[in-house]
């Protein structure tokens, strides 16, 4: 088998001034993967993506213990804007867009950190546009006028300007209405399937995130309680109602929808 | 009433406004990116009209004194960023405050070691005479003052709104995690906005200086630029301009209407008393947004 793009190797995370988010944590995503990190609320699931994305001493956390390889590179050092330009490349938990800046502006700050050059980054433009129609239409908008939903759509937008190879998802179900997460879901699933965008996903949304990944961890204070194909997973009735507040029958109905 | 007079009045009033506009933006630049108050601005502003008399009474031309004291200052205001600032990351904003505080100090002290404590005159070749337009009488060098202030703002504004620096400044401002994650590089974010910083500080430092002379109270502009900053919003360079122009306007006026009644002085507190009155009605400024997040 061929190395994996993402390994994680007994990651713990730390923020000031001793609380411990997430403790030796290891786990590896191939090229062309859905993965889905799972857990309740506090479970750790932001802290393990700002540990990856190198976000963590914004936050006033550090990674405490582990190693990080990214395409075969140790990285755990490498300052965010150059993992970004490496393609890794993440849609923050709560969406953070730009509210002051128009919605054709928020998403040339994704071309920015890539530092595509103009005519990339218009050629990449076009290419977010078809992916979020709805977008277009509000280009000249200032993004704190968008609904929620849109604010989602741009905020992947603006990851997908940056042209990644890993996309890492906090929640991006949070706080929508169920058709639109649908929506934003089967858009990922899309891109991972035409054009073979690595994804981890963070989710509360269990059922949803099963559906898409081929693969789950679960997080529980910090640990991963467990993990492995989604089959696997929902077939395990005591991981279902234990973990992801599941029962199974239900899993069956969103799944087969 | 003499409405002649008066427009005169209001004139010189928003005149002399601009000019704590430009100290002022120079504020808001780095509180947007930063978070940062920075109390070293006034310093910054001395050190500047002080260095550039001294080199141009050594004998250097105009512009060579200015082109030398610009990369002076742009120079200062890059490492003041990441001397100090830079690894007092993510402390609380009273101690990045102190930081600045104890930092306008140094630049003071340094700038009285290295250039001596006496009064230099600078002379920019614009003569202070009032001139008369129709009955009003405007000063030529306050309108000299606000062309260049204003020249300053428009290029600003062109530059914020149209460059991929300024949208990335924009983004910046607004939401520093996000343009972390973003991939946006904030080190050389600050280190231009200092630099600009640096700039404003050189003109404000000029202006000033030819009209009060290059002296160490040329750093209490700073004290001048507080209230302004509590009228417009600290994070607002439009805030900065209008908030500049009421200070200016206010204290023209009043000194000139209520000024004689209570025996004059009025200008060293009015424009205290009209922050204290923005403060209470509305806390933000004008244009005020939110308080700045610093990563
Ligand atoms: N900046 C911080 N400083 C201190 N503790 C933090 C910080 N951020 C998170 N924590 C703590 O770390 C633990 C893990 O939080 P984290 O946000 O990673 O969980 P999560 O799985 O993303 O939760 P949610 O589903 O609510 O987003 C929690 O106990 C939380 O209180
Ligand atoms: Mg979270």
């Amino acid at each position: 088998m061929a190395a994996p793009l993402l390994e994680l190797e007994r990651l713990s995370v730390v923020y000031e001034p001793a609380i411990l988010a997430v403790e030796d944590v290891s786990f590896s995503i191939w090229k062309g993967e859905i993965v889905a990190l799972l857990g309740a609320n506090g479970a750790g699931k932001t802290s393990l993506l700002r540990a990856i994305s190198n976000l963590l001493r914004a936050k006033r956390g550090r990674l405490s213990k582990g190693h990080i390889i990214y395409d075969g590179q140790r990285v755990e050092r490498v300052p965010t804007h150059r993992l970004v330009e490496t393609g890794l490349v993440q849609v923050l938990e709560g969406r953070h867009c730009f509210l002051f800046l128009t919605v054709e502006e928020n998403l040339l700050t994704g071309a920015l950190g890539r530092r595509s050059s103009r005519g990339d980054a218009k050629d990449d433009l076009g290419r977010v546009y078809e992916v979020f129609p709805s977008l277009k239409a509000k280009a000249k908008q200032p993004a704190g006028l968008l609904s929620g939903g849109q604010q989602q759509m741009l905020a992947i937008g603006r990851a997908l300007m940056a042209r990644p190879n890993l996309l890492l998802l906090d929640e991006p179900s949070m706080g929508l209405a169920p058709l639109l997460a649908a929506e934003i879901f089967e858009t990922l699933a899309k891109l991972n399937r035409d054009d073979g965008l690595t994804i981890l996903l963070a989710e509360q949304n269990a059922a949803s995130a099963l559906h898409y990944a081929s693969r789950a961890f679960v997080l529980e204070n910090g640990r991963l309680a467990s993990g492995g194909p989604t089959a696997d997973l929902l077939a395990r009735d005591d991981i279902l109602s234990a973990y992801l507040g599941l029962v199974s029958e239900k899993i069956v109905e969103t799944a087969s929808i | 009433m003499d409405w002649s007079f008066l427009i005169g009045v209001v004139i010189s009033g928003l005149l002399a406004g601009v000019m704590y506009s430009l100290v002022a933006i120079g504020f808001v630049l780095i509180y947007k990116t930063s978070g940062v108050l920075n109390f070293a601005q006034g310093s910054m502003l001395l050190f500047a009209a002080l260095t550039f008399v001294s080199l141009h009474e050594e004998g250097l031309p105009f512009w060579i004194a200015f082109v030398l004291t610009l990369a002076i200052m742009v120079l200062l205001g890059v490492l003041i960023e990441k001397i100090v600032l830079r690894p007092l990351i993510n402390q609380p904003p009273i101690t990045l405050f102190m930081a600045t505080l104890g930092l306008s100090y140094i630049i003071e002290g340094g700038a009285q070691f290295v250039w001596g404590t006496q009064v230099h005159q600078l002379d920019l070749g614009i003569a202070d005479v009032p001139l008369p337009l129709n009955s009003i009488l405007i000063s030529q060098f306050d309108i000299f003052c606000a062309g260049v202030a204003g020249a300053i703002v428009a290029v600003l504004g062109v530059v914020l709104q149209y460059t991929r620096v300024g949208l990335a400044f924009r983004a910046a401002a607004f939401d520093q995690y996000a343009a972390l994650n973003t991939g946006l590089r904030l080190p050389r974010i600050w280190a231009i906005t200092w630099g600009v910083a640096g700039f404003i500080a050189l003109v404000g430092g000029l202006l000033w200086g030819a009209r009060t002379g290059v002296q160490f109270s040329l750093s209490l502009v700073v004290l001048k630029s507080l209230p302004v900053l509590v009228v417009g919003g600290f994070d607002s360079i439009i805030g900065a301009i209008v908030g500049g122009l009421l200070v200016g306007l206010t204290e023209t006026l009043m000194e000139v209407y209520v000024g004689p009644f209570i025996g004059g002085g009025i200008d060293q507190w009015i424009a205290y008393a009209l922050a204290l009155a923005f403060l209470l009605i509305k806390p933000t400024g004008l244009f005020g947004q939110r308080s700045v997040e610093r990563v």
